[in-house]
């Protein structure tokens, strides 16, 4: 028997996080991260990682607040970020200070793009020509292409080594599912990491939760720890 | 000088771009101006919200007793759960927007050209920017139209002849709703196609750095 998924502790499932790693931290303005396994991160102290992530800060008027990954720049463990909301300028706390020192990497992608090339890259396929850079500064030396709908960029995919999530159920089999706008990212990153972690408020045995209802299928989801 | 004429407050914008959504269509709203317009949608109509945050047929924003910790539109506003709603990831959401199933999104700009270029996600000054969804929003949606103040807070022009930022999308904005007028950015130029009670066509080309066209039936401002 294989040893099953369920992890005792979210440091317990981050353990063989290697320095260098690129990681997926799913979440859209704070909502639907996974804080225990954050939280964990910083505890197992991996360095030079990358970090991939949406999240972002609220809009101003909203009630500033930083981003869900801003504990892991504070401890000096993030060389680089890919973001399509980094921070907000002037509000950006750690994440800002280590960028203006030149510490920190900032890589800015449209959430479109990124989204789709992770898909790419969860999926197996090979690139995808998507119009959204035509004519910015974010179309570069890309490949340009016409197509019978109209002109589009070649988008390279993009994978990594872990995916932490948050859902709102999982099965010990992984089989998950998600509360309201939650879900956000999850899914898609569950599919472009080698090793998917899950977080949940809600550990239940195989049958418990309806199979039309699964929204990410075990097999997109390796580790499976309760919210702390 | 027209500096110091009363402009529109922001409410009556939105109220003039609600007036262009399409009754029973899908609307993406940005932050800002943009997210007062769905307080005016016309008696009868029908619009149905879509937000990036993963939410179909977005209800009215959460009343601070009842905050859903899962529940929020794309500026992490609490919502109301309402009959209809539905959820999806954000490659679905993407997937909308721009395989052309969003009829409009209304958006806030820092630059629009005369030929509609936006630029609304970078001041170049700060040396980084917070794209979002913009990019793709511009990009895919079946129809773009800006809402925002005529001129920064120093009166400088936001409405150029070419956008000086870094542009989020080319030629993209097919109506420009301000504090002082609505403009069309066409091939041939920017056309004025209705100005704000009170002002005249020479005010509102002083507070815009694009030469503007008079529509044929150019007209005051209309609710």
């Amino acid at each position: 028997m294989a040893q099953g998924k369920v992890y005792s502790s979210a440091k317990a499932a981050l353990a063989d996080v290697q320095d260098g790693s690129t990681i997926l931290v799913s979440g859209f303005a704070g909502y639907g991260v996974a804080w225990s396994l954050l939280d964990a991160l910083v505890e197992v102290g991996s360095k030079d990682l990358t970090v991939i992530y949406r999240d972002g800060p609220l809009p101003e008027g909203t009630g500033a607040r930083l981003p869900a990954i801003n504990n892991l720049v504070t401890n000096g463990l993030v060389t680089k970020l890919i973001s399509p909301l980094p921070f907000l300028p002037g509000n950006g706390g750690a994440i800002e200070e280590r960028w203006l020192s030149g510490d920190l990497q900032i890589e800015i992608l449209p959430q479109g793009i990124l989204v789709e090339r992770l898909r790419a890259g969860g999926a197996g396929i090979g690139g995808v020509f998507l119009p959204t850079a035509l004519g910015t500064r974010f179309e570069g030396d890309k490949e340009r292409r016409a197509f019978a709908q109209g002109e589009a960029v070649l988008e390279l995919p993009l994978k990594a080594d872990y995916a932490l999530i948050r859902v709102a159920a999982a099965d010990t089999l992984g089989n998950s599912i998600y509360d309201g706008s939650g879900r956000n990212w999850a899914p898609i990153m569950a599919m472009a990491a080698r090793v998917t972690i899950a977080e949940t408020g809600r550990i239940v045995e195989p049958g418990e939760l309806d199979p039309e209802a699964i929204i990410s299928p075990g097999i997109f989801v390796n580790r499976i720890v309760a919210a702390e | 000088m027209a500096l110091d004429k009363e402009r529109l407050p922001r409410e009556v914008v939105a109220m003039r771009v609600a007036r262009e959504l399409p009754d029973g269509g899908f609307v993406n709203l940005g932050i800002g101006i943009p997210t007062l317009v769905s307080n005016f949608i016309p008696d009868g109509s029908v619009v149905f919200y879509h937000s990036e945050s993963g939410v179909l047929n977005c209800g009215p924003l959460a009343e601070e007793d009842e905050q859903d910790i899962d529940l929020i539109n794309a500026g992490g506003q609490f919502l109301q759960m309402v009959p209809g709603m539905a959820f999806f990831s954000t490659v679905d959401g993407f997937a909308m927007i721009r395989g052309g199933h969003v009829d409009v999104t209304v958006l806030g700009a820092h630059q629009v050209s005369a030929t509609g270029d936006l630029a609304n996600w970078m001041l170049p000054e700060r040396g980084v920017g917070n794209i979002g969804g913009a990019m793709d929003l511009a990009a895919g949606a079946r129809q773009v139209i800006v809402a925002m103040e005529h001129t920064d807070r120093q009166n400088n022009a936001k409405i150029v002849q070419d956008c000086t930022y870094p542009i989020t999308g080319k030629g993209c904005v097919s109506l420009i709703v301000t504090d002082l007028a609505v403009m069309e950015p066409t091939p041939e130029g920017l056309v004025l196609k209705e100005v704000a009670p009170g002002w005249t066509v020479e005010e509102v080309q002083e507070l815009t750095a694009a030469q503007l066209l008079s529509a044929p039936d150019l007209k005051e401002y209309e609710l």
